[in-house]
């Protein structure tokens, strides 16, 4: 288990994280939200050491992050960069190199990353020559290549074409079912939200809200429902217990008072007609999103 | 992974993409030529006895025991004619009289004349020409290198800064290490461009059959200029590092590197312009910036006491690790800030904490 622990940073006097504490669990794939400039770069540079905090740690199976175990994670940073005037290939086997492998086990790794992630038949090409999806595909193999123990990963899927966003998630899943904790940060909350296991959201440099993906949802769900019946649902209005959010016809979505039996609206429908749907409506990602950032 | 083996990947990298870039071999190639061109062309321009036509055969004899090469002609008509369509260079006729075209062949001159001993009280031990070429070589060869080598490690750096990698880079090997490997990887090929150049020379002398009282005049000065070459160069070119990173953009190297370069263009210049003076030599000789240059100049001239180059040497050393550590620091304080150029006093003050 990766664990960030009381982490605070400040630039001059801006503080931009406030004692941020979270845990990337070993086999999870975690999703790291939060608006622009609400801490996530910061905190996952200095998770790779690249940055250093002010006063906390970054723990990795309980003891302190040393040069020698961060050798073993796997970064993407936010900016990305590759040497422009080199090859594919080279590059990622340089990187695998810069991370202890051998030359050979380098070479071996790099040929079976360029496969997955097709671009076999650019490996010999430079950097500079490739589309920007494909440089970005590089820039995967190159968190990759050294077979980390742990991914932290900052907007891995921003530039990617849907096509190649399917690539990366299927070599993350693999990477997490092998063991790998995997911390990845994202803008677009639909992906996380079909990604991940758990979630670390963060906003003005606090954590907001973070644990597994179904007990986000249960803490944040409202008693709501989705009703779906054959007539008009228009009487919804005058069941007792019962606030209308949207009505379109003959599906309502509603909340209901505390004190209030959803079996009791069932009931009642079906006293009236058919009832083609009925169920809890849990909130989206993007909802419990807004929640905790207000 | 040590620190150590980092540097050495970083280092081997920056080589192989050394090797394959056109401006490295370009400049090499043209150092080399110039080398060639300066030892073995004068030689052979030089080279070859002059021709002359002789009518009288004592004089003859005489002057092909000296090396002439010798047309003997019947009379001075076949003489002078021989002069005219330039078969000969000079012509022997009678009284004696020396023929030639527009210019006083003084060799032939000097052979046919007697003249008085002459003792020299104060000889000079250096060949006047030698004593112009040799300093001139040995500063142009260290300015240039150490100017455009040091051009292309602000610019290795930046340009890491520039694209990104540098996060990829110091999130898995120490700041440390990619510094090292950087100024390991230039020194070495700095290195190397000079002794190929200085080892095409020797082998252009020899080749050429330049006299190897000359040769031996000027082998301790290039000895001695190597080790202060070395120095001098691991000096400077941690200080490019440094204001490589100073820089986020190519286009702000040129600004962040002024001061650099005065410290590498004054030197040149005061020991071209200063090259008779004693007493300033002796400083520049001491002066870590200018000492590469001056020292072996005037190991050169004949001016050191033994123990003065170990000294100079030495002060060199300890104000090279001095230099180090300072371009170190700045090097580190600024790799990261890829927001525009980074002050010297922010880099100072805000080394990473890695």
């Amino acid at each position: 288990m990766l664990s960030v622990d009381a982490v605070s940073r400040s630039f001059g006097d801006r503080q931009v994280l406030k004692d941020v504490s979270f845990q990337v669990g070993a086999g999870r794939m975690t999703g790291f939200v939060g608006a622009n400039g609400a801490g996530k770069t910061t905190t996952m540079r200095i998770m790779l050491g690249v940055l250093g905090a002010d006063s906390g740690e970054v723990r990795w199976q309980d003891r302190p992050l040393t040069p020698a175990i961060r050798q073993r994670f796997g970064y993407m940073p936010e900016e990305r960069g590759l040497y422009p005037k080199m090859t594919v290939a080279d590059q990622i086997v340089y990187l695998g190199r810069l991370h202890g492998m051998t030359a050979t086990a380098a070479r071996r790794s790099t040929d079976a990353l360029l496969e997955r992630l097709s671009l076999t038949d650019r490996g010999g090409d430079l950097v500079e020559k490739l589309s920007l999806g494909n440089q970005q595909r590089v820039q995967i193999a190159a968190a990759l290549v050294h077979d980390p123990e742990v991914l932290v990963l900052d907007e891995p899927f921003s530039g990617l074409d849907p096509l190649a966003v399917d690539v990366v998630v299927s070599v993350l899943r693999d990477r997490a079912a092998a063991g790998a904790p995997v911390l990845f940060s994202s803008h677009q909350l639909d992906v996380v939200e079909r990604l991940c296991d758990d979630l670390v959201i963060i906003a003005d440099g606090t954590i907001r809200a973070a644990g597994s993906r179904q007990q986000l949802r249960a803490d944040h769900a409202s008693p709501r429902f989705r009703i779906e019946v054959d007539t008009d649902a228009g009487w919804l209005r005058d069941q007792p217990g019962v606030a209308l959010i949207d009505l379109d016809g003959a599906s309502a979505v509603f909340d209901l008072a505390s004190d209030a039996d959803d079996q009791e609206v069932l009931r009642a429908a079906l006293a009236r007609g058919a009832v083609r749907a009925f169920g809890p409506v849990s909130p989206s990602l993007t909802e419990i999103f807004r929640e905790v950032n207000q | 992974m040590t620190t150590f083996a980092a540097a050495r990947l970083v280092a081997a990298r920056e080589v192989r993409m050394k090797l394959r870039d056109k401006t490295f071999i370009f400049s090499t190639v043209f150092f080399l030529f110039i080398a060639i061109a300066s030892t073995v062309v004068p030689a052979l321009i030089d080279g070859g006895a002059t021709k002359v036509a002789v009518t009288d055969r004592a004089a003859a004899s005489a002057l092909q025991s000296q090396g002439f090469e010798v047309t003997a002609v019947p009379d001075d008509a076949a003489a002078e004619r021989l002069v005219r369509d330039g078969t000969v260079e000079a012509a022997v006729v009678a009284g004696p009289r020396v023929l030639a075209m527009d210019e006083t062949p003084s060799d032939v001159v000097e052979a046919l004349s007697v003249a008085p001993p002459v003792q020299l009280l104060n000889p000079s031990a250096v060949n006047p020409f030698l004593k112009f070429v040799v300093p001139f070589a040995l500063a142009f060869l260290f300015f240039i290198t150490s100017f455009t080598f040091g051009m292309q490690i602000a610019q290795s750096v930046t340009e890491e800064k520039q694209t990104r990698i540098v996060e990829i880079l110091v999130s898995s090997i120490p700041v440390r290490a990619l510094l090292a490997g950087k100024v390991a990887a230039m020194t070495l090929l700095a290195f190397g461009q000079i002794a190929l150049v200085t080892l095409v020379s020797f082998v252009g002398m020899q080749v050429a059959d330049v006299d190897t009282a000359v040769i031996s005049q000027v082998g301790p000065a290039i000895g001695w200029f190597l080790p202060f070459f070395v120095l001098g160069f691991v000096m400077l070119a941690t200080l490019w590092a440094g204001v490589g990173a100073l820089a986020a953009r190519q286009e702000d190297i040129a600004g962040a590197s002024t001061p650099l370069q005065m410290v590498v263009m004054l030197p040149f210049f005061a020991v071209l312009f200063l090259t008779d003076n004693e007493p300033v030599m002796r400083i520049l000789s001491y002066v870590p910036f200018s000492a590469p240059i001056a020292m072996p100049v005037r190991i050169f001239n004949g001016e050191t006491a033994v123990w003065e180059p170990v000294a100079s040497l030495l002060l060199l050393a300890i104000s090279a690790a001095v230099f180090l550590g300072i371009g170190a620091r700045i090097y580190e304080g600024s790799l990261l800030r890829t927001n525009g150029r980074t002050s010297f006093a922010t880099a100072w003050r805000s080394r990473s904490t890695v």
